[in-house]
């Protein structure tokens, strides 16, 4: 799911996002409160209809951004208490007020407020976030009046402790809900407590439900927890590392505000049958990326197009029956050399994906 | 490249039709050379541009000094010019010697040796030979030579200089022309000089070029007394060869040069209008008597254009001008876009570009119908008319 804060994909119009494929979009509720604010959108007939986006929609409750971006914000019982960054009055958003604003902007999937901690942290004020959070999942499953139109998923917390997690996904199971997300990741981690929180969640959801791990990611993680059993995600780095001249390409990445760009006339990507790959050198594309808005735009449009083609490339290669050789070939585009981290074997291994065949052998330590 | 006209109207303006090569279609003209940076729409993207209404959409102007800096001429080179570089195989390009919103001709530093501009990369000096291999590498569909553009409030001295300058440079040009070159237009310029004007027009009408660059225009002159200059060049000029101007952008500015006899016209003002949050909604249908509206002038707008940054609009679900067939009237409301505006989200730029653009295009469009029909004179008046209208009445009301 790309990103579209504030009601758009950076760059992007919704007619280029449907060409590229992408079938939902994110919304972020704390943004769109402010701005144009939720009364407004409803008013007008819902975020889909203001900015004319004929496909899916999901916004997030509002509470990462609020403890991510300002200051004195702060997790009561109650809810999240803030400082109004329009005039600095002190403000409560409770597990009902994000629901409300949610069911004002009209999203297909919306997101309970869940008391999310980094997983850097450690100590009691974790047990306490996971509680709270099933705690307030009932109060977000009472406030949602929309639940025959918006599906309200929960979100799993529990640090990287694996007691915790479980008591959560047992917790939110057992409210029967229409999806589920791994949340708290995605925030500074190691990769190998990151997969094996994922694994431990995805093993205990239901079958028959999304799972939507948030904020992930790069490629690479998408691949491995594609392969642990997740469906959903979301990420601002397609669009923002293309602001900053990097190019997704299969290999990893391509930056093109390097020097050596300026005189290559290949593509992008040779592989990659978008616009900006069919018809644009590397050169020209060294000479627009951070002066002009072009640049973003072309480059924002390419590494979209490569994420929803990783999802449509997974998909079909499970659905084929080839979904380890697709792992493997990916893998080996990207570590030539066979170093594969040591995380992605161990990943792998679990989730049942043989790649013995790119990664090199370890050296004995 | 290939130029006939085709009808007249009132004395010099004329409609013509252009096979600029690039472009398999013919252009009518008067027409509109679209703005680019380093080739591109500052804000549309390639794949957007096709929408916009055809063929006139399909000529645009660049100058070699966007790409002062990259990519190299050699990588210009090795990937085939603008057509291949930019992906617009169907578009024709022309490249002139001046860029009117980031590369202002700087007279002070200009010598005998080259012109020089400001730019992004700081003050060049540019000389024909180098300018020459950029439009080799480049490979246009039409060109404009090296010019001294001097301001309006030149000395008589420096005005004459700049047009023996300019001639001698057209000659170097021509020298240097590669022989599967684009179409050469030769650079005009004098100044406020009615003389200077003149006798430039004369020497470069005496050179073997298929068209006429009119530059120093724009460069602080008044509206006023540009119509005697810019007669003093067309009357000179023959006939049967297409006439393009840089520097005057503004509706009432295009209708002067139009009236004077020229065919092709660049404008900042779409650029200007979008960067300002602005979109154009002044009547395409001559047809409708025009109502002007005091409320709007209030706001910064007036029967020209919105501003759609005014609260007002917040919730305003129509479209900038009913009735547009463009993308973003056919897409999006003024209230998304007011939204995008004061969030500062690109796409406000990128669905503000397209519509002004089309908005702007069918102008042209209603000047060419006007000149067909042998009332452009009328057409003129009623338009600046209408323009001026709200502000009589602002006047009144305040």
């Amino acid at each position: 799911m790309p990103v579209g804060t504030q009601g758009t994909i950076k760059g992007l119009t919704t007619n280029q996002l449907e060409e590229i494929g992408c079938q939902i979009v994110l919304g972020n509720t704390y943004h769109l409160a402010l701005r144009p604010t939720s009364e407004l959108i409803d008013e007008l007939g819902g975020l889909h209809k203001f900015m004319n986006w004929p496909r899916a929609l999901l916004t997030d409750s509002g509470g990462f951004q609020m403890v991510s971006l300002l200051h004195l914000a702060d997790i009561t019982e109650e809810g999240v208490t803030f400082q109004s960054p329009v005039d600095g009055k002190p403000m409560l958003l409770t597990p009902e007020e994000s629901i409300q604003i949610q069911n004002r902007i009209g999203a297909d999937i919306i997101m309970a407020l869940d008391d999310v901690v980094k997983t850097t942290i450690t100590g009691p004020r974790i047990e306490e976030a996971m509680y709270r959070t099933l705690r307030w999942i009932d109060r977000c499953i009472a406030a949602h009046k929309r639940p025959s139109e918006q599906n309200l998923f929960g979100i799993v917390q529990g640090g990287l402790d694996p007691v915790l997690r479980d008591k959560c996904v047992r917790g939110l199971v057992h409210r029967n809900l229409p999806g589920y997300a791994i949340g708290g990741l995605a925030g500074g981690e190691d990769k190998d407590s990151f997969w094996r929180v994922v694994a431990q969640c995805t093993a205990a959801l239901p079958e028959d439900k999304p799972r939507y791990v948030m904020g992930v990611g790069y490629p690479l993680d998408i691949v491995v927890c594609s392969a642990l059993g997740a469906d959903m995600y979301d990420c601002v780095y397609p669009t923002r590392t293309a602001r900053f001249g990097t190019a997704l390409i299969p290999e990893g990445v391509l930056k093109l505000k390097h020097t050596a760009m300026a005189d290559d006339v290949r593509p992008i990507d040779p592989t990659c049958n978008c616009m900006v790959c069919k018809n644009y050198t590397r050169a020209y594309i060294h000479c627009l990326v951070t002066k002009d808005a072009m640049g973003s735009q072309l480059l924002s449009y390419h590494n979209l197009y490569y994420m929803m083609k990783l999802g449509r490339d997974l998909h079909t290669s499970i659905i084929q029956g080839c979904f380890p050789e697709f792992v493997c070939g990916f893998l080996q585009k990207m570590f030539p050399k066979g170093d594969v981290p040591e995380w992605v074997c161990n990943a792998m291994e679990v989730a049942g994906i043989d790649i013995s065949s790119c990664c090199a052998p370890f050296s004995s330590s | 490249m290939n130029f006939t006209v085709k009808a007249w109207s009132n004395g010099r303006a004329r409609v013509g039709v252009l096979h600029a090569g690039g472009c398999p279609t013919a252009i009518e003209t008067p027409c509109l050379l679209l703005s680019t940076r380093k080739g591109l729409p500052v804000f549309i993207s390639p794949d957007i541009l096709p929408s916009l209404p055809s063929p006139d959409s399909h000529l645009l102007q660049t100058s070699p000094l966007h790409f002062l800096d990259c990519p190299s001429l050699k990588a210009i080179s090795k990937i085939g010019g603008l057509h291949q570089m930019l992906g617009l195989h169907g578009y024709s390009f022309a490249a002139v010697p001046r860029d009117s919103l980031l590369c202002l001709p700087n007279c002070d530093g200009t010598n005998k040796i080259g012109a020089s501009f400001e730019t992004p990369c700081g003050r060049m000096l540019i000389k024909s030979a180098e300018y020459m291999k950029m439009i080799s590498s480049l490979k246009p569909n039409i060109w404009a030579s090296l010019a001294d553009e001097v301001p309006a409030w030149t000395s008589e001295k420096r005005n004459r200089t700049s047009v023996d300058r300019t001639v001698q440079w057209l000659d170097d040009c021509i020298a240097l022309d590669p022989a599967d070159g684009g179409a050469v237009f030769g650079a005009i310029v004098g100044g406020s000089s009615v003389g200077e004007r003149s006798r430039c027009a004369q020497e470069v009408s005496r050179r073997n070029v298929s068209g006429y660059w009119i530059g120093g225009f724009g460069l602080g002159e008044s509206m006023d007394e540009r119509p005697a200059l810019l007669n003093a060049v067309t009357d000179v000029l023959p006939e049967e060869k297409p006439r393009q101007i840089c520097g005057i952008g503004l509706p009432e500015e295009v209708l002067q040069g139009v009236a004077a006899g020229i065919d092709l016209f660049d404008s900042t003002y779409i650029y200007h209008l979008t960067l300002g949050g602005f979109a154009l909604t002044f009547q395409m249908d001559r047809s409708k008597e025009h109502v002007p509206s005091y409320q709007l002038s209030k706001i910064g707008s007036d029967n020209a254009k919105i501003n759609l940054r005014a609260t007002i609009y917040r919730k305003d679900t129509s479209p900038i001008v009913d009735g547009c067939s463009c993308y973003t009237c056919q897409n999006h409301t003024r209230a998304y876009i007011n939204h995008l505006l004061n969030v500062h989200e690109m796409l406000a730029q990128i669905l503000l570009e397209i519509h002004n653009t089309h908005h702007y295009l069918g102008f042209f469009r209603l000047i060419r119908e006007a000149i067909k029909e042998g009332k452009f004179e009328l057409f003129c008046q009623k338009f600046i008319q209408t323009r001026r209208g709200h502000l009589v009445e602002a006047a009144v009301c305040a």
